[in-house]
């Protein structure tokens, strides 16, 4: 069926679409749980130290050794070998990390929860305080146009900069320069929207702590006359980013917006256990929109307690790609077209009407 | 003004967990401590309104089901961001075999 012309919307948080989203209610919005009795509830929100602390303990054992084996062959171009691996622990590894313990559910203990958050944070350019409200305001109004500060593909999709996400040139850019913003003492408007005031003085003093550090590892690069430091310090990140994007997108890559059921608006993607270390189960992304409380290794067992009542698990990485790609270059042309789940039978129904859709608009986006 | 509600039995509540209370248009949170102590704070969230009735307890904590902030129950302190505005709490007694709520 031909789909209607796509009209170009306003993503920013102080347009004129984040005035339609609250008018049509969907900002802070009710949104669909799927049922769970209580006490299994409680049983798959339990924390525990052990699991984090082990994995913690893996992640940065692993950049110790491939950061020493790096320093060790540098400069041979066998250094590049240890540095691709320590690469993907820095600037990947640490988005999951910077995620999960934001939402403080990796560690039972909450000091642990805040030293990897910080760490993690450092990595990943993510000011901590600013992205723990971004990332707030994302569950609040998970793919609302106008209202979510983090939809990461708009429609038409800006597919070069997506591409450029992968070595994380325009990211790094971008952090960068909210850094030295925020560390001259200034907040943006857009900032403004979602992070209270009393948080502010927080926003600008990391970022005056990072100006610091960052400005150390260059100073250090001149003294030594060598690059390393900065091959080590920030510029992962970028060489390193490509794991993180590759898993990012498929979290809400070409599905629905404006829509009040995380079942059509975010996906679960089976993936290799490499990955899964490295992303910590976020590829369970259903899951952990609907309940966010359950940590990173309960999610496979949420996952097998409430598959009935979602769509079914898109397969590999390839195979989400596969759906993903087509729909984006649809969108470029023009299209108002997005994926739409199918949800099993033994699912409760979407029910659009509850989103500003007549069941008959949804009907013919299929 | 003391207004003393009963609000359920001890045993509606497992330890370290939460039910929601409702009355007179308003909702509460009853907790119950690992130590079987009961209290009781506003049932939603001063984040987001949400009902910290789905939330965790862990020890001392509530922590709301949306975005994980958290708060004293003993004493309605809100621990760190996105929690920024503290919980009003309400003064609890257990007589003849129920818990009641001073909902003021």
């Amino acid at each position: 069926m031909a789909q209607p012309a796509l009209d170009r919307r306003d993503y920013g948080l102080l347009g004129a679409e984040a005035e339609k989203a609250v008018e049509a209610g969907l900002k802070s919005a009710e949104w669909y749980h799927t049922d769970l009795p209580r006490k299994e509830m409680k049983e798959l929100m339990k924390r525990s130290d052990g699991a984090a602390i082990r994995d913690t303990m893996i992640w940065l054992g692993l950049m110790i050794v491939f950061a020493g084996l790096a320093i060790f062959l540098w400069p041979s171009w066998w250094a590049a070998l240890p540095l691709a691996a320590y690469g993907v622990l820095y600037g990947s590894a640490t988005d999951s990390r910077w995620h999960e313990c934001g939402h403080g559910t990796a560690f039972r203990t909450q000091w642990m929860n805040s030293v990897v958050y910080q760490i993690a944070s450092f990595m990943i350019m993510r000011n901590p305080t600013r992205w723990r409200w971004s990332h707030t305001r994302h569950h609040t109004d998970t793919l609302i146009v106008g209202l979510d500060p983090e939809i990461a593909v708009m429609r038409p999709p800006a597919l070069f900069r997506v591409l450029l996400g992968f070595i994380g040139v325009l990211d790094a850019w971008d952090a960068m320069k909210t850094m030295v913003i925020n560390a001259w003492g200034h907040v943006s408007a857009e900032e403004k929207t979602f992070i209270p005031e009393t948080e502010w003085p927080k926003v600008i003093l990391t970022a005056r702590i990072w100006l610091v550090i960052y400005a150390a590892t260059i100073a250090l690069a001149v003294i030594l006359g060598s690059w390393l430091p900065i091959v080590l310090v920030g510029l992962p990140r970028l060489y390193g980013a490509w794991h993180h994007v590759l898993t990012g997108l498929m979290q809400h890559g070409g599905l629905a917006d404006n829509v009040l059921d995380h079942r059509m608006n975010s996906r679960t993607v089976h993936i290799n256990p490499i990955s899964r270390f490295i992303y910590w189960n976020m590829n369970y992304h259903v899951e952990h929109h609907m309940f966010p409380m359950v940590p990173y290794y309960a999610l496979p067992k949420l996952h097998a307690m409430i598959r009935h009542d979602l769509p079914a698990p898109t397969p590999s990485i390839w195979a989400c790609y596969k759906e993903m790609i087509p729909a984006w270059l649809r969108q470029l042309r023009g299209e108002n077209y997005f994926l739409v789940r199918k949800l099993p039978d033994s699912a409760k129904p979407y029910r659009p009407e509850l989103h500003g859709q007549t069941p008959a608009a949804a009907a013919a986006a299929e | 003004m003391a207004n003393w509600i009963e609000a359920c039995s001890p045993d509606d509540i497992d330890a370290e967990d939460v039910i929601r209370f409702d009355h007179g248009g308003r909702t509460f949170a009853v907790y119950r401590s690992p130590d079987d102590k009961y209290y009781a704070t506003d049932g939603l969230c001063t984040h987001e309104k949400v009902h910290l009735a789905d939330g965790l307890v862990m020890d001392n904590i509530i922590e709301c089901p949306k975005h994980n902030g958290r708060f004293d129950y003993t004493n309605g302190k809100a621990m760190g961001a996105p929690a920024c505005v503290h919980l009003r709490t309400y003064a609890m007694k257990i007589e003849n075999g129920k818990v009641f709520i001073d909902i003021g």
